[in-house]
């Protein structure tokens, strides 16, 4: 129960210290880094990479934005093997639908309740 | 007029004026908070192992519940300003992927709901969908190729 | 009298009148806060939007201006005015109701002399008796439209610089009262290829130094002639370069040299990185602190060089180089 707890904090935090090093060494922009992150995630769980690291880190490595990567090239790798080819085009958004249409939902309540203060 | 400089020489002055931030703090604060919300996500998931939950629910529902988190310090103007400090610790987590949606939404609300808030709310989150949408298209194709020739 | 390719000195010196200054309540908080005429502790200055707040706080500066002048609006012949907005906005809206001839400029951060300089030249040619010049920024609007939204948690690189939310506004006169603007060194586009939009102060360095050896050389001054030498908003990284490549000139400037982007904050307890920009920044810093500094008599002769960078959001996306200016003003008690 704590090992895992551990796990998360070092897994989680070292792919944030990885990502802070980018931002101070080179010119890569928030944005950017978001995006390189969740292609890394997705090519890395092709590769069957990933998941040796979710196993270890558990949440360490599926919160960080790189988990989205490996939840949208494991689910399509999942429906690949269950439909076929149609599952290339199915499977990435099914399993990441979840999250996608909670940002929708969440980020228009946001917007309708609250607004942004100053500094 | 004009100086005698070109504009690589200058280019080097630059880099040598503008001071590195302080990289080693810059980690630690990144890796801490990182690890941290790491760590929030981590007992959510703890907990809710007790219910029977199969595990793609599971996952689902702790990016969902992580999400509400980032997405509720944002609207109370709280994300912000931890993200002052913490750089890339509050910004790889999923919190901060839902702090992009949620303070563009906020942002361009005064341009109106429709082409404000409807439109802008993707502005910085657009191309991580799109990146990500596309690289699982092409790992499904790889996949796919895969299964056919093994 | 035009000296040279880029200055112009007046036969007739042109009075600054009367200043006013007004900004939020960071740039308060800062080094020179009790300097400033007028401070607005809300960031919204009771509007809904941040574009209507800017609006609002040079309309407010320009007002008090006048109340503080006893003019009224009718007695002025022009108002040159800019902001960072796009199609300069905050300024539109904000003098729609006062009637007055308008120009609008856009400068970037070196709106503020530009102003002083077109104003000036009116008033030198005898088209003009009395010219408001004010520029504005706020840290939130220039936030929305050249970065990111507010609430959103992107951290600051050590070079970036924190937009004033400021407002400064003059009278400029064909009066017989000091101080008074003397010279007018017009700046030329200047671009070394500086492409990091987070690093503006490096960007507008060369422009800087430029106009000042610019105008050494055509006025046959030299840096000991000033009290004061000022920038507009080169920060603490542009300041350093300045004093770089003037040196390379054989112009050493370091003592008695100041950047208002470098003064206006606590960089490092405010977090302000590499200090303060925008237009709103030196026009604040200008009508607040030095032009109170001369009428006290602590500085005699000050050259006035805000600069600015000329980039917008699109350029930068679009990977051009940063083309910058800086006007530099000659002000005598």
């Amino acid at each position: 129960m704590f090992s895992n707890i551990l796990n998360a904090f070092l897994v989680g935090g070292t792919l944030c210290a990885i990502a802070q090093i980018l931002i101070d060494k080179t010119k890569l922009t928030p944005a950017r880094i978001m995006v390189l992150y969740v292609v890394l995630g997705a090519v890395l769980t092709l590769f069957g990479i990933y998941q040796k690291i979710v196993d270890f880190g558990g949440a360490g490595a599926t919160v960080p934005i790189m988990g989205f990567g490996y939840s949208l090239a494991k689910g399509v790798m999942s429906e690949v093997s269950k439909n076929g080819f149609l599952g290339i085009f199915t499977g990435g958004i099914t399993a990441t639908s979840m999250g996608v249409c909670a940002v929708i939902v969440f980020g228009y309540l946001a917007a309708l309740l609250s607004k942004p203060k100053g500094k | 007029m004009g100086f005698n400089i070109t504009n690589k020489e200058y280019n080097q002055k630059v880099k040598e004026a503008s001071k590195n931030s302080k990289l080693f703090l810059d980690v630690i604060l990144a890796f801490t908070v990182g690890g941290i919300i790491c760590v929030i996500g981590q007992i959510v998931l703890n907990i809710l192992k007790m219910f029977n939950f199969d595990k793609e629910t599971l996952s689902s529902l702790v990016c969902v519940i992580m999400i509400f988190i980032g997405s509720f310090l944002t609207a109370i103007n709280i994300y912000g300003d931890i993200a002052k400090f913490s750089g890339a610790g509050t910004l790889v987590p999923i919190t901060g992927f839902a702090n992009s949606v949620v303070s563009s939404a906020m942002e361009f609300k005064s341009e109106g709901i429709i082409l404000g808030l409807g439109s802008k709310m993707f502005t910085i989150a657009g191309p991580v969908l799109v990146f990500g949408v596309i690289s699982s298209v092409v790992c499904g194709l790889f996949y796919y190729l895969y299964l056919l020739i093994f | 009298m035009k000296l040279g390719r880029q200055t112009v000195e007046f036969e007739k010196p042109i009075s600054i009148e009367c200043a006013y200054s007004s900004v939020g309540k960071k740039e308060a908080d800062g080094p020179f806060g009790n300097y400033f005429d007028k401070v607005f502790d809300d960031e919204l200055i009771g509007k809904d939007t941040w574009e209507k707040a800017e609006s609002e706080l040079l309309k407010e500066t320009i007002i008090s201006l006048m109340q503080k002048n006893k003019t009224a609006f009718s007695d002025i012949d022009y108002i040159f005015s800019g902001d960072l907005l796009n199609q300069c906005t905050s300024t539109s809206f904000a003098i729609k109701d006062f009637n007055v001839p308008h120009f609008g400029i856009f400068g970037a951060c070196s709106t503020f002399s530009e102003g002083i300089s077109l104003g000036s030249f009116l008033i030198s040619g005898g088209f003009a008796k009395k010219v408001i010049c004010a520029t504005s920024s706020h840290f939130c609007t220039a936030e929305k439209q050249f970065r990111y939204p507010i609430e959103y948690g992107s951290a600051r690189c050590p070079t970036s610089q924190w937009t004033v939310t400021g407002s400064g506004a003059v009278i400029l006169s064909d009066a017989n009262k000091g101080p008074f603007v003397t010279h007018i060194t017009t700046g030329k586009i200047m671009d070394l290829g500086v492409t990091d939009a987070n690093n503006m102060g490096a960007a507008m360095a060369p422009a800087a130094a430029d106009t000042i050896l610019a105008h050494f050389k055509e006025t046959g001054r030299d840096e000991k002639y000033y009290d004061l030498i000022v920038t507009g908003d080169l920060g603490s990284v542009g300041m350093k370069l300045n004093i770089d490549l003037l040196k390379k000139e054989g112009i050493d400037i370091s003592n008695n040299y100041n950047d208002c982007g470098n003064m206006i904050f606590n960089q490092k307890e405010q977090s302000a990185k590499a200090g303060g920009s925008g237009c709103g920044c030196c026009a604040s810093m200008f009508c607040g602190y030095f032009y109170k500094k001369l009428l006290e008599g602590e500085y005699k002769n000050i050259l006035f060089v805000p600069t600015g960078a000329l980039l917008s959001p699109i350029s930068a996306l679009q990977g051009e180089s940063i083309p910058s200016i800086a006007h530099a003003v000659a002000i005598t008690m």
